[in-house]
């Protein structure tokens, strides 16, 4: 029989059992739609995240106190008091491939303006930080050197405080407190939005001059981080392993001792990022796995019971002249149609499926043609693989019985 | 691959006691075992038989006499286990099962009791079935199902559900069906057993007006009546022809038709 014959035949035995098509293939559906959203949503975190990163500042390398954690950036921040200026200055003498850095310390501290007050974080640095994060005014200027040399009360401020504080004002020259100190405001940030990995706001932030903040305000001498940039993009991975050894010999660690600080990198602060995006496509990609298997169970089950429903028809084609072969292709035909059907439903459902997630992480679509293509493949090959049995066992049956069955 | 395997059919053996021009079926010596389990039933004892061109042959015999045995033989649909069964020249027991499929489809045209046509499928469709395993193509396919409809009288229902026609008329779809791709042998296995008598003698009708244009029948009944119809009887008892006759007084349909009372079809 040719293929467009067995093609109809195939879709009008489907069509006469709307409904039981339908639920037969809502496992298959599930499936794909599993798999277009996993992608869609794997892609689409990546894409954010690159735009985020890109966003940290070129080149950026971060050292950080304490250990390493893999939950987060800021775990273990401030467990060590090791890390201290002298450590930056060497990095920039001795190691070749660093730039620049900015040592820096943090707290938390209520703000006041006026009638209106603000708890955010203060971050005391050099004016290198502005540089290597690559992060613009919007006004006014940064504290210079001479500002850090004598812990003069300046600050400059992100754009989260300066509409929590100042709404339509200019807060250029004004005067804020930080705690119980006055700082003059000298300069305002441009918005930079959320962070990769920490889902912090980076603009909630007041940056002053690191000795003020070390000296007046926590008391402490150590650092927290020291942001760096390299010479290039690829000099980055030469200057995290120049860096790491500059500290653990400054820092006396002994061969096969934890080091009491951490070093990242892009590529680090990447895979960090994709955390996120990994448990989604772990998750969807079980259902998809799961779906998708029981999906084709189901079709071979609802192709037995089709198969001894319609016995007879099979003995009447056999009698007439079909071949085993014919019976075969036509009720493996049916499978496989009915997985295309689960197949397109699914892409559709995927889409939607997509849609939805991205909506809710404002994550950007991205519907891939070749998960589409994939997915519409792996549908077929589910059909096929399990449809080949019922198709056999049709193609098997004694014509003579087959005619005889009640 | 329905051209295929027709053309890969072995040429008729040149057998000179075969009359290639006359006969259909020359049986010789057919056995039949069938091993139920431990018990062996020997349905067919050594049948042997002629059938010629043109000739319309009732098979009686109670059940277990062996008649659906031999049917299923003669309509390729079972092998003898010893013996030769030749159709048209050709020895069938020789072949092997996708041969055998197209054989059923070429040569011979199989009408049920159930009728057996597929639901939701149209009248004209159900008998363009087994054109559709015969590779023919699609103008070719609806052209012959058109013309066997109109050969059994229902050029006009050739759109119908096989739930919106009677019996009989079901019946005659199934008869277009067995006619389409033009067969050398028509088997019909009680093909009145599920219809009144009027519609019966109707079927019967359509099958001597085949016959009488030239078509070979071989009729399955139990009903002496419907075997009148024909002109030869042949019945089996214990897996034997017990008796192979001319039929004398044949009844012809058409005038049967005359003396019934008219039903509503």
């Amino acid at each position: 029989m040719d293929l467009l014959s067995t093609l109809r035949m195939a879709f009008r035995a489907l069509a006469r059992n709307k409904m039981r098509t339908l639920l037969t293939t809502l496992g298959i559906i599930i499936g794909v739609g599993a798999v277009i959203a996993m992608v869609g949503i794997g892609q689409g975190a990546d894409q954010t995240m690159q735009k985020q990163i890109a966003n940290l500042g070129s080149n950026m390398l971060f050292v950080s106190s304490g250990s390493r954690n893999f939950g987060g950036l800021r775990i273990g921040w401030g467990a060590t008091k090791t890390l201290v200026r002298a450590d930056v200055a060497a990095m920039v003498k001795e190691c070749p491939a660093v730039a620049s850095a900015a040592p820096g310390t943090q707290t938390t501290a209520q703000v006041v303006y006026e009638n209106d007050n603000w708890g955010t974080r203060i971050t005391g640095t050099t004016p290198e930080y502005f540089d290597i994060r690559a992060w613009p005014f919007q006004g006014g200027v940064s504290f210079t050197d001479e500002d850090v040399a004598t812990a003069s009360n300046v600050a400059v401020i992100g754009d989260t405080v300066r509409k929590n504080l100042f709404a339509t004002t200019d807060p250029i020259g004004k005067t804020i407190r930080i705690g119980t100190l006055p700082f003059m405001v000298v300069g305002v940030l441009v918005a930079k939005g959320q962070s990769p990995a920490m889902s912090e706001d980076q603009d909630d932030i007041i940056i002053v001059p690191l000795t003020t903040l070390q000296k007046k305000i926590t008391g402490q001498p150590w650092l927290r981080f020291v942001m760096l940039s390299a010479k290039s993009r690829s000099a980055s991975y030469a200057a995290k392993e120049q860096i790491e050894a500059l500290l653990r010999d400054r820092h006396r660690i002994r061969p096969g001792q934890d080091d009491d600080f951490t070093v990242r990198n892009l590529a680090d602060m990447a895979d960090l990022a994709s955390e996120a995006s990994k448990v989604w496509t772990v998750l969807l990609g079980s259902i998809a796995g799961i779906s998708l298997f029981v999906g084709g169970i189901i079709i071979m089950n609802v192709m037995l019971i089709s198969v001894t429903e319609r016995t007879r028809e099979i003995g009447v084609r056999l009698a007439i002249g079909a071949t085993e072969a014919d019976v075969q292709r036509q009720f493996l035909t049916e499978a496989l149609v009915m997985s295309l059907i689960g197949g397109v439903l699914g892409i559709l459902f995927g889409v939607g499926l997509s849609f939805a997630i991205s909506f809710t992480l404002e994550w950007p679509i991205l519907i891939s043609p070749g998960a589409i293509a994939g997915a519409a493949l792996v549908a077929m090959a589910v059909g096929i693989f399990f449809g080949f049995y019922p198709a056999q066992k049709a193609a098997q049956l004694d014509p003579i019985e087959a005619l005889r069955y009640e | 691959m329905g051209a295929s395997r027709v053309n890969s059919l072995p040429v008729p053996a040149d057998d000179p006691a075969t009359d290639q021009n006359n006969v259909v079926i020359q049986v010789e010596d057919i056995h039949k075992i069938y091993h139920l389990g431990e018990t062996e039933v020997h349905a067919l004892r050594g049948v042997a038989l002629q059938i010629k061109r043109g000739e319309f042959v009732a098979i009686m015999g109670a059940s277990g006499s062996g008649k659906s045995t031999f049917m299923n033989i003669l309509g390729c649909l079972d092998r003898p286990n010893s013996g030769r069964y030749l159709l048209e020249g050709t020895d069938v027991s020789k072949l092997d099962k996708v041969q055998l499929a197209g054989i059923r489809n070429r040569k011979i045209g199989f009408v049920f009791q159930g009728f057996n046509l597929l639901a939701r499928t149209t009248a004209l469709e159900n008998t363009e079935l087994p054109t559709l395993y015969a590779r023919i193509n699609k103008a070719e396919r609806e052209q012959r199902a058109v013309e066997a409809l109109k050969m059994v009288g229902l050029a006009e229902r050739m759109d119908h559900f096989p739930s919106q026609l009677s019996g009989g008329q079901q019946q005659r779809v199934a008869i277009a069906r067995a006619l389409v791709n033009r067969p050398s042998l028509l088997l019909a296995d009680e093909p009145t057993g599920n219809l009144d008598s009027r519609t019966s003698v109707e079927v019967m009708e359509i099958f001597q007006t085949l016959n009488d244009r030239g078509l070979t029948i071989i009729l399955v009944t139990h009903e002496h009546d419907i075997a009148q119809f024909a002109r030869r009887s042949i019945v089996f008892r214990d897996g034997k022809i017990r008796r192979d006759e001319a039929i004398t007084g044949r009844a012809i349909a058409a005038e049967v038709l005359k003396s019934m009372p008219v039903l509503e079809d």
